[in-house]
């Protein structure tokens, strides 16, 4: 038995109503730990106040400088007593799930039991990082908590300015969508660089995602510095009996409407069969016994919009791998941005393949860590020395996938025009 | 002399493999399914190419959850589906099942137990979300809070699926936006410079990297009643709160003048256009603990409005994009102010330069 809950007239608010309430939760931890009754009391007075009460500090476990989040109570008594004192140390560790996370019960009960031992039982699955947050212990339990996650074969997460977890789709295991082996790409990418992601040390934060096709799951264009992008090269599948079955359901109307005018390249087609083009960069399927539809695949942009919508009757080819986008992040400091391409296409299918993947990840991280500002994010130190210099340093050839137009400006010094050409040139007859 | 404490090195074992979790027909179709389909909402049903399905039921979960919920997750998973669960990235839970019978008795235990199925095709799903008051050392507002009070008011098209596209939501607690890109955020907006502590600021806060965070250059060092401390440009500041993490003396959150802004059109995915980023549309809400009333009506408008008026398949950025603007604010009744005209870098490219005007 837990002490008696403090009055928390706010927070029971948060009780009434359908969707499942963490309030109920916390009131159900509090039953028996004092640490969650204080937890309401702090909580409920931040909703009073309308002020957060959490600061940091330096807490973590032997051998790692991070990946537990640090939280001391501000709310003190006159006398420089907290407060809220079963709940004075509220540290969250940060630890990693396995790609796409998967879990089966046996893992997730030794977690709870882990978890009610050793900390306040509240657990967010999962953070915006892509961690299993273990929110609420104290500093003398951090290590004792963690030492038997680490034995189950589980570890620390990123934070500070180091490598961040990471987070893959549900992807090829259960996905037909899926490009590339996300968790075995995201696996070999993240345990390459742990000395970076356990002991931070870089300029600022780094982050890899993985998403296994263009509808971008993960949001790994708009939030990682590194986003590897399931893709492929040749032409859309087609499977008739699928198609015919996608059209006797829908019918013309959809067919025009929902896919043909949706189609960003206009290269979507509903034809009378007779009518359909042959040719090698030409997918089609009838969906009737009059009419069919004709995709050039030269001119699709791989959006996802028609394989999203005709699921089966259409699909990704089966030259698959993944493009490789570098810049994305959030507000600060200098506003969103969208991670560019820089690798417009690679495989992804061999262990070599993947090799491929981690030495690109290693120059990227070393450059950032030589290059970068102090907290400055990938994307804003490419914006300041240029994109041609980052390729250059990465030994990346430019190409026009990279951009979605050539320069509107004559300031740039173009001295070495011949001699680029030259290049390219003798790339070319090399190749 | 005691001898020294032998302290346990931890095994750097990084990323799990995952094949051990996946239920036994995800890992014996791993990267050959065919297909999939969708029988109702909340289900998926799947269907490889060796001809194997397997059908996936989803439900809304609180994310901030206590041991009890999740051990009764897990007694859901065990009795009345395979063992083998998922998380999605809006912490919806996931129980794969092979076969079509167990989908209804494993749906009606988990309304039993108050968890919403649904999440999936073009439904309202989960909220992604932040930490707020609950743990964050920087928020101006809660996270599981708005997002419990929002999803009591949007669960019924978490359970169906009749919005014209899928519709992805998020909150943050400061303007640094962990809550991340979405058809419609909600995120703090300051709307007052920092109250500046100057007794602490000598003691807390390396003040150059404070001066250097600042994206407007509007903090300088100062000698404020005989202390070393940072002084704020307010004719320049534009109350981003970015100085605040770096240098907690400088508070930026305020009871009554920290607001919220409501951002729309965020898109990551590839599918019809380029992916897009969410655009400011509505600010000056208030922080109304405990269910932000004013912020859920502004949202459940914008719903409205976009349900009503989007075709098949349009997300919130492709909606926009056909009716334009001005159309949005008029339909909408949001009133446009002279706010979201973009002055940040890289702004003239949201002007309208062209005389594509709809009238």
């Amino acid at each position: 038995m837990a002490k008696k809950l403090h009055d928390t007239p706010n927070l029971d608010e948060l009780e009434k109503g359908e969707w499942p309430s963490f309030v109920t939760g916390l009131k159900r931890l509090a039953k028996d730990k004092d640490i969650a009754v204080d937890l309401l009391g702090q909580l409920e007075a931040s909703y009073k106040t309308r002020k957060g009460y959490w600061k940091g500090g330096t807490v973590g476990v032997f051998g790692y400088g991070g990946g537990v989040i640090p939280r001391f109570t501000e709310l003190k008594n006159e006398d420089g007593t907290p407060k809220f004192k079963d709940a004075a140390e509220f540290h969250t560790l940060r630890i990693m799930p396995p790609p796409g996370m998967h879990y089966d019960t046996a893992t997730l009960r030794q977690f709870c039991d882990i978890w009610d031992k050793y900390g306040s039982g509240l657990v967010a699955m999962h953070g915006q990082s892509g961690d299993i947050m273990f929110q609420g212990c104290t500093t003398e339990n951090v290590q004792k908590a963690f030492d038997e996650f680490n034995e189950m074969g589980f570890d620390l997460g990123g934070a500070g300015p180091a490598l961040r977890t990471s987070m893959s789709c549900v992807g090829a295991a259960r996905c037909e969508q899926s490009c590339y082996d996300e968790a075995q790409a995201m696996r070999s990418v993240i345990n390459s660089f742990l000395d970076d992601l356990h002991r931070p040390s870089l300029p600022y934060k780094v982050k890899f995602k993985f998403s296994g096709c263009p509808n971008d799951c993960m949001n790994a264009i708009q939030r990682s510095d590194i986003a590897i992008i399931g893709t492929w090269r040749d032409n859309i599948q087609t499977d008739e009996a699928l198609a015919k079955k996608w059209f006797a359901k829908h019918g013309m109307d959809e067919l025009v409407n929902d896919v043909v005018s949706r189609c960003p390249t206009k290269t979507f087609q509903v034809k009378e069969i007779k009518k359909v083009k042959a040719g090698e960069h030409i997918s089609s399927v009838a969906v009737s016994d009059t009419h069919a539809v004709e995709i050039n695949n030269q001119d699709c942009v791989r959006c996802m919009h028609c394989v999203n919508v005709m699921t089966g009757a259409l699909a990704p080819g089966k030259d698959r791998g993944a493009s490789v986008l570098v810049g994305g992040k959030s507000h600060l400091k200098i506003g969103g941005l969208m991670g560019t391409v820089v690798i417009p296409f690679m495989k992804l299918d061999t262990e070599e393949d993947v090799e491929k993947l981690v030495d690109f990840g290693q120059r990227h991280i070393d450059f950032f860590a030589e290059n970068a500002l102090e907290h400055e994010r990938s994307g804003e130190m490419i914006e300041r020395i240029g994109m041609a210099n980052y390729l250059d340093a990465m030994e990346i050839d430019v190409d026009p996938a990279m951009i979605s137009s050539p320069r509107m400006n004559p300031y740039v010094r173009t001295d070495g025009w011949d001699a680029e050409v030259a290049k390219i040139n003798a790339k070319k007859q090399a190749a | 002399m005691n001898a020294p404490v032998q302290m346990r090195k931890p095994k750097e074992t990084g990323v799990p493999e995952n094949k051990k979790y996946l239920h036994p027909l995800l890992a014996k179709n791993y990267g050959n399914w065919k297909y999939h389909d969708r029988p109702r909402p909340g289900v998926l049903h799947h269907v490889a190419r060796s001809g194997d399905e397997v059908w996936t039921v989803r439900a809304g979960t609180q994310r901030q959850m206590d041991i009890h919920t999740i051990r009764t997750l897990c007694d859901i998973a065990d009795n009345f589906a395979e063992g083998r669960v998922r998380f999605t990235i809006r912490s919806n839970i996931e129980f794969m099942v092979s076969e079509e019978k167990k989908v209804a008795p494993l749906i009606a235990e988990l309304e039993k137990h108050g968890f919403p199925v649904g999440g999936t095709g073009n439904s309202i799903t989960m909220i992604a979300h932040t930490q707020g008051w609950l743990h964050c050392d920087i928020p101006g507002t809660d996270a599981s809070g708005v997002v419990k009070a929002l999803m009591d008011e949007l669960v019924v098209e978490f359970k169906r699926e009749e919005m014209p596209n899928r519709v992805h939501l998020s909150t943050s607690c400061c303007e640094i936006n962990c809550g991340g890109q979405a058809d419609i955020a909600i995120i703090v907006q300051h709307t007052k410079p920092p109250v500046i502590n100057h007794d602490q600021v000598a003691n807390v806060c390396e003040r150059p990297t404070v001066v250097a965070r600042c994206p407007v250059a509007a903090i300088r060092p100062a000698m404020v009643n005989g202390k070393p401390s940072l002084e704020i440009d307010e004719s320049k500041c534009m109350c981003c709160g970015a100085c605040y993490p770096p240098c907690p003396p400088m508070q930026i959150n305020d009871p009554e003048n920290s607001k919220l802004a409501i951002w729309v059109g965020g898109k990551n995915s590839n599918a019809r256009g380029k992916p897009t980023f969410m655009k400011m549309v509505a600010s000056g809400l208030p922080n109304n603990a405990p269910r932000w009333p004013e912020v859920a009506a502004a949202v459940k408008n914008i719903l409205a409005v976009y349900k009503a008026d989007a075709r098949p398949w349009e997300r919130m950025a492709d909606w926009i994009d056909r009716i334009g603007w001005p159309r949005f604010f008029e339909k909408t009744g949001l009133p446009f102010t002279k706010y979201l005209i973009d002055d940040w870098r890289g702004s003239r490219s949201n002007l309208n330069a062209s005389t594509h005007i709809r009238f």
